[in-house]
């Protein structure tokens, strides 16, 4: 079973073919059932694998299936392998699961558009890519489903490229990766000088024998890679502005899987992480983890910040990702790999729950994104009105939904760190728990604004009434729903036999997982209800001022515009950054120009003759190459007199 | 014993050594005579007899590969160099004999082959068949050149190897008579060569008069030995500093790459693909002989301007191809950003010279000229056909729609930009992880990350591209356009390019380890 990994990235890897040679004449609906048909079948062979290495004892669940030797020369030992062990396939069976869930959703959700099939090629392709990703044995193959991922990401945000807005956010999401992509492919080259290897085994082992500094190099460029991916500060720009696609790919891509693939980075890189702990910037006292973990606080703290002001109902769930990502990489920064990925599983479950509610709403809406528009919706949609409330509760971390738990797992890590990072996301989680019941109670309470919105269509009458979405949409939400209620149940933190996670994922993060100190995990109890009581303070707070409207809503412009961050950097790509660029093309066809005019006067005597022919800035060119001797030679003199 | 060996006196001439270039002189002289002679062959016979003699010569280089060390085969072995020594002096000295000299013909040979079997498409399409002998004798002759640059052993065989392959490319350039655009292109080439190549000719007069000779042996010999006598290290170093100049030059880096980009749009597009592959190949192979073999003894005096020319060729490569909108001109500019991963390695080569432990400097550049020729002669024949009738229609918006109207096509086109972008599992990675990896073998973090950035930047250039296929939807004025031909030479040309790519990029260790061999 276990040979057969190589399956689960194959099958999506035949509907992306099957779908490119036929899909128009498939057509809609069945080239989304081709589509889901594989990844439906992706998840099957996972949950196989899954099985299989539940049965091996802890210490053998580790079995790579190398496909061919790809780069066999010398030192350079390259395979294209996938790795099956607790880490990968806990990625693959929610990525496949999800997935097919959201393949489903998008059946009904697409259902009339003219790029149908496109659409399914696309997401495939990106199933695909993102399996690769996470069942990569080495950093190479890795870094291929990267790339590929960051494609598709880019080609479905701009799936709509006929709004000028989609094509934009969709260039943008291309630059801000490449950044990433840039810290990526730098790590990997650092990796390989080190350690002679860019297998995740031969850098496990190879870690501790790193000098601090080389290790911190590592996995400081890695985490850029990181951050890009999963858009953390600086470089989160892209995320809002990727709710330009369609909803289905902001489920998929944009909150449940790809944006969590620095996350699972930096969980595969926690040896050399942890052999870099010893090594600290600012004069010895911060370590990379410390960067790392201080780096998510402030994203999750920012992104909440600004939540709670937006009016778009995907741009308040873009947000909360950028702000629970925020959280996933503060656990990593903390030492706590195991609260990592299992609030990664849980906001997979409840995060896809939300925007597919949110997909259901705008269906529903005919295509309206404004909360401002919207109300009392609960009485029209009450299958999705009921599944988002389970994903408010959810994500607002109330027990015993699935965010309560890992939110809860996090926070108890990074009081063990520092209790500043605790209170910053103490303060997260209050803000989060605001934020989302100010969109339930905009979204499916209060009065109904939406009568405004369309009465210009009153002749319609009841056709812009908002509907509830066909099954087909709607089941994907119910089983989500169930996700997101008992999720958290694979981690319980009340003894170590409930802890089902953390022995699953021992084998992977043994080495470097942080442990609590004794007098902390006594205290879980109370952190506990301490995070209850701040969930409920932050309903409350909004339902006081939604609901109640016994208080005014704080929504001051700077939050409602991102502290301005977007606008500043937009303003200096637009404004200096771009001069910087056209600059340099400038120089070049200037710059030598003038600089070698006038030693180029004896050329342009000679060159007379030719002005008949267009040859304009020909002696130019031929004046750099003077000037390019001139230089050399300059510098050969100046180093014989230096 | 062949009977030719015994017929000559006086130095020894290894006529099996030469043969490669003997026969893609001979095929170019047999062709312009014949034709010349005799009337019209019939279509296509002119490109086939081209194609078989560069063919001949990749196969005859193909088997003195495998054949190193067969004295029965050179008739005249010399107990000297024997199979312990691969290198192998040819004429007396003046051409080396060796791995990397077989490994530049097999390059320069499938280049000419490529090239010829598109431009055959293209002559007909533009109605210039009747130029057909004579252009192909031109791509023969040039790749000779391209040789003999790559197996000179002394500057003057070297310079004599540029200018018979400038002066093909020259004509070359010039070759489409009715567009303005190919003549201004030609011209502006002829010039700025003509510029380079006296710089190059004062550089070898500089280096003689330094050291006493112009063959890299006795040179480096004169160097070696006497190194301190002052005027002769002033004199030393300015010719190294012109030979940085017309080399720079030929390989189009920056600062010396003005020409490049008028040039490469100007220039009928198989022409500029073949400029951007073989001619490319033997700049930076004589880039390579002359440095590390010849002048090692300064290295530690012009590294930093390889350095320095790296960086600014990576740079202004990658910067200036995004701010294009002709896509021949958008090439133009990522073959100057290749051309700054190719120095990339040549700067590792040079470090290789200062240790005794042979680096990959050398093998991982020549590796990347030849998955490099092949991928772009790819690339320039979709462009090829994309330009339609009248090579005109190479801005960004003649491949709307493309992959609507040519799916397979726009299939291919996108492989190509894939790999040039340097996507594992494509030929293109393989090349840049194996300079990068040179790079960092030898400690030159600060270039290899920048060649990194440069990649990253690259990438944005080919996204254009495959977007203006794949997203953007034909508008009202593509309707009138002439649709994309597809003819069959030219295809089977794009299909070896894309098959090429892929099998290199899925199993690219036997080619890795052959280029192992070349040093």
């Amino acid at each position: 079973m276990l040979d057969l990994v190589w399956l689960i990235p194959a099958l999506p890897l035949a509907g992306f073919l099957l779908i490119l040679l036929t899909g128009r004449r498939l057509g809609d609906p069945r080239a989304g059932y081709l589509a889901t048909t594989m990844c439906a079948g992706a998840f099957v062979v996972t949950a196989g694998v899954f099985l299989k290495l539940m049965s091996l004892p802890a210490e053998e669940r580790h079995h790579v299936r190398r496909l061919f030797s790809w780069m066999p020369v010398g030192s350079l030992h390259i395979d294209l392998s996938f790795l099956a062990d607790p880490l990968s396939i806990t990625m693959c069976l929610f990525v496949t699961g999800i997935g097919t869930l959201i393949h489903l959703y998008a059946v009904g959700y697409m259902h009339g558009d003219a790029r149908y099939s496109k659409f399914f090629l696309y997401l495939n392709l990106f199933a695909l890519s993102m399996l690769l990703l996470v069942l990569g044995e080495n950093l190479v193959v890795t870094f291929l489903g990267w790339e590929g991922v960051g494609a598709c990401s880019y080609f479905l945000i701009s799936f709509w490229h006929e709004r000028e807005s989609a094509a934009t956010a969709g260039k943008k999401a291309f630059v801000t990766n490449r950044v990433g992509d840039w810290g990526f492919i730098v790590a990997m080259f650092f990796a390989f000088q080190a350690t002679g290897t860019l297998s995740y085994r031969g850098l496990a082992e190879a870690a501790p024998h790193l000098a601090p500094a080389t290790a911190a190099a590592i996995a400081g460029f890695a985490f850029v890679g990181a951050c890009g991916k999963s858009a953390q500060l600086p470089l989160y720009l892209w995320l809002p502005d990727a709710m330009e696609g369609p909803t289905p790919v902001s489920a998929l891509i944009h909150a449940a899987t790809m944006v969590t693939a620095g996350v699972f980075l930096m969980t595969r890189m926690s040896p050399v992480l942890h052999a870099a702990a010893h090594f600290g910037l600012f004069g010895g006292h911060v370590s990379v983890s410390t960067v790392v973990a201080v780096v998510g606080a402030v994203t999750a703290l920012f992104a909440a910040t600004v939540a709670v002001a937006q009016n778009d109902i995907k741009k308040v769930l873009a947000y909360s990702t950028v702000s629970q990502l925020g959280y996933m990489f503060l656990a990593v920064g903390s030492g706590a790999y195991v609260a990592a990925i299992f609030h990664m599983v849980t906001h997979a479950f409840f995060k896809a729950l939300l925007f597919l509610g949110a997909g259901s709403v705008i269906h529903g809406m005919h295509h309206e994104q404004d909360m401002r528009k919207m109300g009392a919706l609960r009485l029209l949609m009450p299958v999705t009105a009921g599944t988002f409330i389970v994903g408010w509760l959810a994500i607002a971390g109330v027990p015993p939904f699935a965010g309560f738990w890992s939110k809860d797992e996090i926070l108890l890590f990074a009081w063990d760190k520092s209790p500043v990072l605790y209170v910053i996301g103490l303060v997260t989680a209050l803000l989060t728990a605001y934020y989302m019941t100010r969109q339930v109670i905009m979204v499916f309470f209060g009065e109904a604004r939406w009568h405004d919105a369309h009465a210009e269509h009153g002749a319609h009458g009841d056709a812009h009434r908002p509907h509830e979405s066909p099954w087909i949409m709607v089941g994907p939400l119910v089983a989500l729903a169930g996700l997101s209620i008992v999720g958290g149940f694979i981690q319980l933190p009340f003894s170590a036999s409930v802890k089902r996670l953390e022995h699953w994922l021992a084998p992977v993060v043994e080495g470097s997982e942080h442990r609590l100190r004794g007098n902390v995990d006594d205290l879980k109890y109370v952190f506990m209800a301490i995070a209850v009581v701040v969930a409920v303070a932050g309903i409350v707070a909004a339902y006081l001022v939604y609901a109640k409207r016994r208080v005014e809503p704080v929504e001051p412009a700077i939050l409602a515009n991102g502290w301005y961050y977007d606008q500043a950097v937009s303003d200096f790509m637009g404004g200096p950054g771009r001069e910087a660029f056209e600059g340099v093309a400038w120089a070049d066809a200037n710059v030598l120009d003038g600089a070698v005019r006038g030693s180029g006067a004896v050329v342009r005597a000679g060159a007379g003759e030719l002005r008949k022919v267009q040859t304009g800035n020909m002696r130019t060119y031929a004046a750099a190459v003077g000037a390019g001797v001139v230089a050399l030679l300059a510098w050969f003199v100046l180093r014989g007199v230096l | 014993m062949t009977p030719t060996a015994d017929v000559f006196v006086g130095p020894p001439i290894q006529w099996s050594s030469l043969s490669p270039m003997l026969i893609l002189l001979g095929v170019a002289v047999v062709l312009l005579v014949a034709a010349a002679l005799t009337p019209r062959w019939p279509r296509r016979t002119y490109a086939l007899v081209a194609v078989g003699g560069a063919l001949a010569a990749v196969v005859v280089a193909v088997c003195l590969w495998h054949g190193r060390g067969l004295s029965a085969w050179s008739g005249s072995a010399d107990p000297t160099t024997g199979s312990s020594d691969p290198v192998r002096f040819l004429v007396g000295g003046a051409m080396r004999f060796d791995a990397f000299a077989l490994w530049l013909t097999v390059i320069v040979g499938l280049a000419v082959a490529l090239s010829v079997l598109v431009t055959d498409d293209y002559l007909e399409r533009e109605g210039l068949s009747r130029l057909a002998p004579e252009i192909y004798a031109l791509y023969l002759t040039a790749g000779l050149g391209a040789v003999v640059m790559g197996m000179a052993n002394d500057l003057i065989v070297l310079f004599l190897g540029l200018e018979i392959l400038s002066l093909s490319l020259y004509v070359l350039a010039a070759s489409h008579r009715r567009r303005t655009q190919s003549q201004e292109s030609a011209l502006k080439y002829f010039i700025l060569g003509g510029v380079a190549s006296a710089v190059f000719l004062y550089g070898v007069a500089l280096i003689y008069g330094a050291s006493g000779s112009t063959n890299y042996t006795r040179a480096l010999a004169a160097f070696v030995q006497n190194i301190s006598p002052h005027r002769s290290e002033a004199m030393a170093l300015a010719g190294v500093g012109l030979l940085l100049v017309g080399l720079g030059f030929k390989a189009a880096a920056v600062p010396f790459h003005m020409w490049a980009p008028d040039v490469y749009q100007g220039a009928p597009t198989p022409v500029t693909g073949f400029m951007a592959s073989a001619a490319k190949a033997g700049a930076f192979a004589a880039m390579l002989r002359v440095l590390v073999v010849a002048l090692p003894t300064w290295s530690a005096d012009y590294r930093p301007i390889v350095w320095v020319m790296a960086v600014l060729t990576l740079v202004v490569g990658s910067v200036m191809a995004v701010a294009q909108t002709n896509v021949k001109r958008m090439l133009a500019f990522s073959s100057i950003s290749h051309a700054g991963f190719l120095l990339v390695g040549v700067e590792a080569a040079i470090h290789d010279t200062t240790h005794a432990h042979p680096g990959d400097g050398v093998p991982s550049t020549m590796l990347y000229l030849l998955l490099y020729a092949v991928l772009v002669i790819g690339t320039f024949a979709v462009v090829t056909l994309v330009g339609r009738t009248g090579d005109g229609a190479t801005d960004l918006a003649g491949f709307r729609g493309l992959a609507r109207q040519r799916p397979v096509l726009a299939v291919a086109m996108t492989v190509l930009l894939v790999a040039q972008a340097g996507v594992p599992l494509t030929s293109g990675f393989v090349a840049k992880f194996g300079v990068i990896t040179a790079a960092v073998g030898e400690h030159s973090y600060a270039l290899a990350i920048i060649a990194m950035v440069a990649a990253v930047i690259a990438a944005y250039l080919y996204l254009r591209i495959m977007i203006s296929m794949w997203v953007a939807e034909p508008d009202a004025a593509d309707a009138g356009r002439e649709p994309v031909g597809t003819p069959l030479l030219t295809s089977i040309v794009i299909a070896i390019a894309v098959a090429v790519t892929v099998v290199v990029g899925v199993a690219p260790g036997w080619l890795i380890s052959l280029a192992q061999h070349v040093r």
